[in-house]
C-alpha cells in the first residue's frame, strides 16, 4: 500500500518566526486523484504549495515523494521526482516565447552539455527535435499552437492560465499541482478550464492537487476535498461530505450553505 | 542550405574553413594596403582592437543579457586572461621561438605558443569566473554588480603588487604575436558559441534564469548552475580578448588599462546595443569603437576648441539611451527586424488548424 502513494505529508508544521502557517499537515496523494484544496484567504494553502515544492522547508514533519524524502532536497531536484506546478500569480517567462516557454518546462528531459549545443552533435539535434516535437504537441492540446512564436507576455489572460499548466506538463510530472488555476477567468473559461484539468488527469495519467477559490470548479471535478482553516485541516472527504460538514462551511463561508449557492 | 553537406561536423567544418579564408585574405589584404598607405596602420590597430572589443562586449552579454547577472568586473576577466597569457609567453615561451631560424619554422611556432598562451589565459580567466560566480549564488542585482566591480578592482591592485609581472611599471617584453587574423577567428567562435549556446537547452536555461528564477527552479533548472556556467564561459571568453590584447603590438600591459572604466565601456556596449541581443553587442561594440576615434577629427574642423571628443561621446550615449533606453535592438536580433521569408515561419504541424484533439475542442475557442 505504501508504494502506491505518490506523495505523503507527514505532520508537517510550519513557522515563520512566530506565527504557525500550517501546522501538523497529513496528506497522502494517490497516482490518478484529483484532489482539492480549498481554505479561506491566508489559511495556508500556497504556503503548503512551497513546502511541497521545496521552496521552504517545513519546520517540522517530513514529505515524502514516491518514497523519497525530500527534506534536502532544492526545488529543482523535487521537480525531477515527477512534481510540477503553476504559481497562483502566473510566472511565465514573459520575454520569451510560448514554445520555448514549454521547452524550458522540459528541461530536466532535454538537458546536453554546452559542448554539445556548440558544436551541434548528434545528442543535441535529438534533443532539440524532440523538445520542439513534445512542446508542439502540448501546445495543440492547449489551442496554443498558433501563437507558438508570440511572446508569453503577449497572450491575452486565459491564455497565459493554459501556458502555464502546459509549461508544467513538459516536466512530464506525476503529480501536477495547480496554484488557483481559474482565478481571474470568466465562467466560461472557467468551465472550460474544469473540462481541460479533468482530461489532462486522464491524458496523461497524472494525480493533480489544486488550490481553488472557485467553489463551483472544485466541487466539479475533485473526488476529494481537503479543507483547510488558519493552518489546519478541518475537513476531509468527497464533494458531498464537504458540501454537508457544519465545520466547512462556517470557517469557509462564515453563513448557511444555502445562502452561499452551494 | 543544400550547397552544404548534411552531416553536422562536416558542414560546420566547411564554414569553419571558409570562414578561416575570408578573414585571412581580408588580413593579407589589410597587410599590404598598410604597407602603400602607410596611415592604414593606424585604421588596421582600430580594426583589431575593435575586435577585441567585440570579444569582450558578446562574451559579457552572456552573463548580463542572457543569464541576467549584472556583471561590472569584465576588465578584471580580461587582466587575468591578459597577464596570464602573457606571463607565460614572456617566462617560458619566448627565448624558445628567437631560437628558431628565420622562416615558416618560426612562424608556425609562435602561432601555436600564442595559441596555448590564449588557452592558458582563457583557463585561468574561467577559474576566476568561476570564483566570482559563487558569490551571485546569494546576491541578486545590484548587490552582485557591487561585488564583481569590487572583484575587478581587487584583481588590478593585486597585479600592481605583484613584482613577477611588473607590478606599476607593467609588462614589457611580451612578443607580438597577435594580429587581426587570430583576434577575428576568435571573435567568430565567441559570437558562434554565443549563438550556438543561447540557441540551446543551456542558454534557455540562462533565459529562464534571467526572466523568472522562482519559476526557472521550479522547472528543475538548477539555477545555481547555470549562474555559475554563464559565469565561467563569460569569463573565458573574455581571457580570451585579454590574451589577444596582450599579444597584440605595441604589446605592453599595464594595470591602468583595467581599471573599472573598461568595465563600464564593456557594459555600455551592451547595454547600448540592447541586453540580450548578440548583434546588438557587436553593432554597440563597433560603434563604441569607432566614434571616439572618428570624433578626434572634430578637433580638425573648429581649430579654436580643445579636444571635445568625450564630451560628444558622453552626449550621443545619453541621447541614444533617452531614445531607445532598451538598446539599439531591445532583447531581439538584427534578423528579428528584418523582413520574414514567408516559407521559413510556418514549420511543419505547426498551424493544424483542424486538429481532432478532444481537449482543444473542450478548452474553448482561443480567447482573443
Amino acid at each position: 500500500m505504501a508504494d502506491d502513494i505518490l506523495l505523503q505529508a507527514n505532520s508537517v508544521t510550519i513557522r515563520f518566526g512566530g506565527l504557525t502557517a500550517v501546522s501538523n499537515f497529513n496528506l497522502a496523494i494517490r497516482p490518478h486523484e484529483l484532489l482539492g484544496l480549498i481554505g479561506p484567504n491566508g489559511a495556508g494553502k500556497t504556503t503548503i504549495f512551497n513546502m511541497l515544492t521545496g521552496v521552504y522547508k517545513p519546520t517540522e514533519g517530513e514529505i515524502r515523494i514516491g518514497g523519497v524524502s525530500t527534506k534536502e532536497m532544492k526545488p529543482y531536484q523535487i521537480t525531477s521526482l515527477g512534481v510540477a506546478r503553476t504559481f497562483q500569480n502566473i510566472r511565465l517567462f514573459k520575454e520569451l516565447t510560448v514554445l520555448d516557454n514549454v521547452k524550458i518546462g522540459g528541461h530536466i528531459h532535454y538537458k546536453y552539455s554546452g559542448t554539445s549545443a556548440v558544436l551541434h552533435t548528434n545528442r543535441f539535434h535529438e534533443a532539440e527535435d524532440i523538445a520542439e516535437v513534445e512542446a508542439m504537441k502540448l501546445l495543440e492540446i492547449f489551442g496554443l499552437a498558433s501563437r507558438a512564436e508570440n511572446e508569453a507576455k503577449n497572450l491575452p489572460y486565459g491564455d497565459q492560465r493554459r501556458l502555464e499548466i502546459a509549461r508544467a506538463l513538459a516536466a512530464r510530472p506525476k503529480l501536477l499541482l495547480l496554484d488557483e488555476p481559474a482565478a481571474g477567468l470568466n465562467d466560461s473559461e472557467t468551465r472550460a478550464l474544469m473540462n481541460t484539468i479533468h482530461d489532462i488527469r486522464d491524458r496523461f495519467d497524472i494525480a493533480i492537487l489544486l488550490i481553488e477559490h472557485n467553489m463551483e470548479l472544485v466541487m466539479g471535478i475533485c473526488e476529494r476535498i481537503v479543507v483547510l482553516n488558519f493552518g489546519k485541516t478541518i475537513a476531509e472527504g468527497t464533494p458531498e461530505a464537504i458540501r454537508a460538514n457544519p465545520a466547512v462551511v462556517e470557517a469557509y463561508l462564515g453563513e448557511p450553505a444555502e445562502a452561499a449557492g452551494l | 542550405m543544400r550547397l552544404l553537406p548534411r552531416t553536422w561536423w562536416l558542414r560546420d567544418l566547411v564554414l569553419l574553413v571558409l570562414y578561416i579564408g575570408v578573414i585571412y585574405l581580408a588580413w593579407v589584404a589589410l597587410e599590404y594596403a598598410a604597407v602603400y598607405w602607410p596611415t592604414m596602420r593606424y585604421y588596421n590597430r582600430i580594426i583589431v582592437l575593435l575586435g577585441i572589443n567585440v570579444i569582450l562586449a558578446v562574451s559579457l552579454n552572456i552573463i548580463n543579457g542572457h543569464a541576467g547577472q549584472f556583471s561590472l568586473g569584465h576588465a578584471g576577466f580580461m587582466a587575468v586572461g591578459a597577464y596570464g597569457a602573457a606571463y607565460l609567453t614572456v617566462t617560458y615561451f619566448g627565448p624558445y621561438v628567437n631560437k628558431f631560424p628565420e622562416g615558416i619554422q618560426r612562424i608556425v611556432w609562435q602561432n601555436v605558443f600564442l595559441l596555448i598562451a590564449i588557452l592558458v589565459g582563457a583557463i585561468v580567466s574561467a577559474i576566476a569566473g568561476y570564483i566570482v560566480g559563487l558569490p551571485s549564488l546569494r546576491l541578486r542585482g545590484d548587490y552582485l554588480a557591487i561585488v564583481t566591480l569590487g572583484f575587478g578592482e581587487i584583481i588590478r591592485v593585486i597585479i600592481l603588487n605583484v613584482e613577477a609581472v611588473g607590478a606599476a611599471r607593467g609588462l614589457t617584453g611580451i612578443p607580438a604575436w597577435s594580429n587581426f587574423f587570430w583576434v577575428f577567428f576568435f571573435a567568430g567562435l565567441t559570437i558562434l558559441i554565443s549563438h550556438r549556446l543561447v540557441m540551446s537547452s543551456v542558454g534557455r536555461a540562462f533565459l529562464a534564469v534571467r526572466e523568472d528564477q522562482i519559476a526557472a527552479e521550479a522547472m528543475g533548472v538548477d539555477t545555481t548552475r547555470y549562474k555559475v556556467k554563464a559565469f565561467i564561459i563569460g569569463s573565458c571568453l573574455a581571457g580570451v580578448a585579454g590574451a589577444l590584447f596582450a599579444h597584440y603590438s605595441p604589446a605592453y600591459l599595464n594595470p591602468t588599462m583595467f581599471t573599472f572604466i573598461k568595465s563600464f565601456e564593456v557594459v555600455a556596449m551592451v547595454v547600448l546595443g540592447g541586453l540580450g541581443s548578440i548583434t546588438g553587442s557587436i553593432i554597440a561594440a563597433i560603434i563604441l569603437t569607432i566614434l571616439p576615434e572618428g570624433l578626434r577629427y572634430v578637433k580638425d574642423i573648429y581649430p579654436g576648441m580643445r579636444d571635445p571628443r568625450m564630451v560628444i561621446y558622453s552626449i550621443m550615449l545619453i541621447v541614444l539611451m533617452l531614445t531607445r533606453p532598451q538598446g539599439l535592438f531591445g532583447r531581439r536580433e538584427l534578423w528579428d527586424f528584418l523582413p520574414k521569408r514567408k516559407d521559413s515561419i510556418p514549420k511543419e504541424g505547426r498551424d493544424q488548424g483542424d486538429s481532432n484533439d478532444k481537449l482543444d475542442r473542450d478548452s474553448g475557442p482561443p480567447v482573443t
